[in-house]
């Protein structure tokens, strides 16, 4: 049923239309609406057979996860930012363990500088750990991604991220089309345990293991990410069998049948890209986007595909890996190993920082003329940054960075004195 | 594509009011993007929130930068926020207070506006009267549509009445409606009972 509803709330009535036994929750901002809202259908008994669980911290609710999927319960959770890195052992142990949690990041920055708003870098920070990430271009699909994403994460036992981006879709009311439970169930098949603590047929989970074993184990995880690349399209296509509208995949490629310059981009910032893309579309570039969807597995082959006939590929990325620069662009070079094309990396939109059409259009004349730089910084104030480093040079103690930067841009709330 | 930005302090309902202005415009058949930009989350610190109208789907996810409409839900923001930035001369502004433009002070800068594209509604005073509380929120979203001719008022009561059910939320459509009524008469049309 097509509503008029905040980004959060639609997953939570996605992920309630999964029927979870089991959801664990410790607040934080961007999140708190999803995980408030399935807290109030569990209560009001819109959700039942689901026991609800506030935990003291991230740490808990992820470990409680891990202990209630090991159980075979279907096992939800949410977080973002700070949340995420508090919880980063139990992120490696519920991959380790193949345990088919599903997660919602509401992704926001890291501090410090404490920062609320949006931006990649705390789910990149565990795109290693094992797990599945899925990123969603709208609410629609942040919605339907759940449902995939528990079907998936239960064939396979491995669990999966959802990464919704904080605010910009999390808090954006937009037109969702919320499916009924008949439908999420002929999807949706119960879930069956490939291993669980049973009183009846007693095993143990989460032995040491050493040398002799411990390499295979951390394979079959890789193993398994390889098995995704080819279900998670197929599932797509289910999807779209099941629901009639195109959600998830690998890839989704926008206009990019002749096109010379390919921007490549993940999540909600994709939708601003492809209004650009039309737009400079008009004035005679030959443009597209490129937009990833799985992110882990990295879909290299079909990243390659997507690519290989563009002359120059931009990577626009909401995460800066401090001290080398782009996260997906190393996946996106390795994907056109042996290719010759002008490759780009642009960080863009950190802590929240707006990412504007216009900006974007300056962007890409920039790079159709080939004068980007290898590493690209969109928006980012180099007056300010001088001025800092300017401090820096004329007294050894020039404070804090944070602090003096807030002072010179004009913030007066963060003034101490 | 119609865009409005709201302008109010925190616990005024601005983020409130984006949403119903989203949901009215669903309500309408059309698609609507509603969403906050917090710069700080203190009650009373200066707040904007967003809406977009489209007949088509909206891709975009900036932040509204050249509005077609601006909803100041608090006066004393004028000397404090620059409102007006990005505002077209043919942009729409409604502002929540008991004085005149001019007795503004604002009423020469905004020359340039048509003048049935402005009305200041005493939005506060009228949800103390019919709410109780002086939220001016669901009252300004009637002036809105009186003005701008975006809405039906019919679907702003729905999107108000979907919000707040019950007795608050009758209580801010009759604020809305008299918003409503009071911007028709300040711009010359003559009372329609949408």
């Amino acid at each position: 049923m097509l509503k008029q509803m905040e980004g959060s709330l639609a997953v939570a009535q996605a992920v309630a239309l999964c029927r979870p036994e089991v959801i664990c929750a410790y607040p934080i901002t961007p999140q708190t609406h999803i995980v408030e809202g399935l807290g109030e259908m569990v209560k009001y008994g819109e959700l039942t057979n689901c026991e609800f669980i506030n935990v003291e911290s991230e740490f808990a609710a992820l470990s409680v996860a891990i202990g209630a999927s090991a159980a075979g319960a279907r096992s939800y959770t949410a977080t973002a930012s700070q949340g995420i890195l508090f919880m980063a052992e139990a992120v490696y142990n519920a991959a380790g363990l193949g345990l088919p949690i599903v997660m919602t990041i509401g992704n926001r920055a890291i501090g410090a500088p404490i920062n609320i708003w949006n931006d990649h870098s705390d789910s990149m920070a565990l795109r290693d750990a094992g797990w599945i990430q899925l990123f969603a271009e709208t609410n629609q699909e942040a919605a339907d991604l759940h449902i995939q994403a528990f079907r998936l994460a239960e064939e396979l036992s491995c669990p999966v991220m959802v990464c919704v981006d904080g605010f910009i879709l999390t808090h954006a009311y937009d037109r969702v089309d919320i499916p009924d439970q008949a439908q999420v169930d002929a999807y949706l098949p119960p879930f069956e345990p490939v291993q669980v603590l049973d009183c009846k047929d007693p095993v143990s989970i989460g032995a040491m293991v050493g040398p002799e074993a411990f390499f295979e184990v951390r394979y079959l995880q890789h193993h398994k990410q390889d098995r995704a690349l080819d279900r998670i399209p197929q599932l797509a296509a289910e999807f779209k069998a099941q629901f009639g509208r195109d959600s998830g995949g690998l890839i989704r490629s926008y206009r990019c049948d002749d096109a010379e310059t390919i921007v490549v981009a993940l999540g909600s910032l994709v939708g601003t890209v492809k209004d650009a893309v039309d737009e400079a579309r008009a004035a005679g570039s030959q443009i597209g986007v490129v937009s990833i969807c799985s992110f882990r597995p990295f879909p290299l082959k079909q990243v390659r595909a997507a690519l290989q006939s563009a002359k120059r590929v931009v990577v626009l990325e909401k995460c800066l890996a401090v001290g080398i620069g782009g996260i997906v662009s190393d996946g996106v070079r390795k994907s056109l190993s042996g290719i010759q094309l002008k490759g780009y990396t642009v960080i863009a939109g950190l802590g929240g920082r707006p990412i504007t059409k216009r900006s974007l259009l300056d962007l890409f004349a920039s790079a159709a003329r080939d004068e980007l730089q290898e590493l690209n910084f969109l928006d980012l104030n180099w007056d300010v940054v001088h001025r800092e480093l300017e401090r820096g040079r004329q007294q050894r103690r020039a404070g804090p960075t944070a602090e003096n930067i807030l002072r010179d841009v004009g913030v007066t709330g963060a003034r101490v004195a | 594509m119609f865009q409005v930005r709201i302008h109010g302090r925190g616990g005024q309902g601005v983020v409130t009011a984006a949403e119903m202005l989203s949901i009215a415009a669903f309500d309408e058949g059309r698609y609507a993007q509603a969403f906050p930009s917090f710069g700080s989350e203190r009650m009373g610190a200066p707040v904007m929130a967003f809406c977009r109208i489209d007949a088509k789907e909206i891709r975009t996810r900036e932040p509204v930068m050249q509005p077609d409409a601006l909803i100041i839900q608090d006066p004393t923001l004028l000397h404090q926020v620059d409102l007006f930035s990005g505002l077209p001369s043919s942009g729409y502004i409604i502002i929540n207070s008991s004085r005149s433009f001019d007795e503004l002070g604002i009423g020469e800068l905004l020359g340039k506006f048509a003048a049935d594209h402005l009305c200041a509604v005493a939005a506060s005073e009228l949800a103390m009267k019919f709410v109780g509380r002086p939220l001016p929120n669901a009252a300004l979203l009637g002036g809105f549509a009186a003005i701008s001719g975006q809405l039906r008022f019919d679907s702003v009561a729905k999107a108000i009445s979907q919000k707040f059910p019950g007795k608050v939320g009758a209580a801010n459509v009759a604020a809305a409606r008299a918003a409503y009524e009071l911007a028709l008469s300040s711009i010359g049309s003559p009372v329609a009972h949408a």
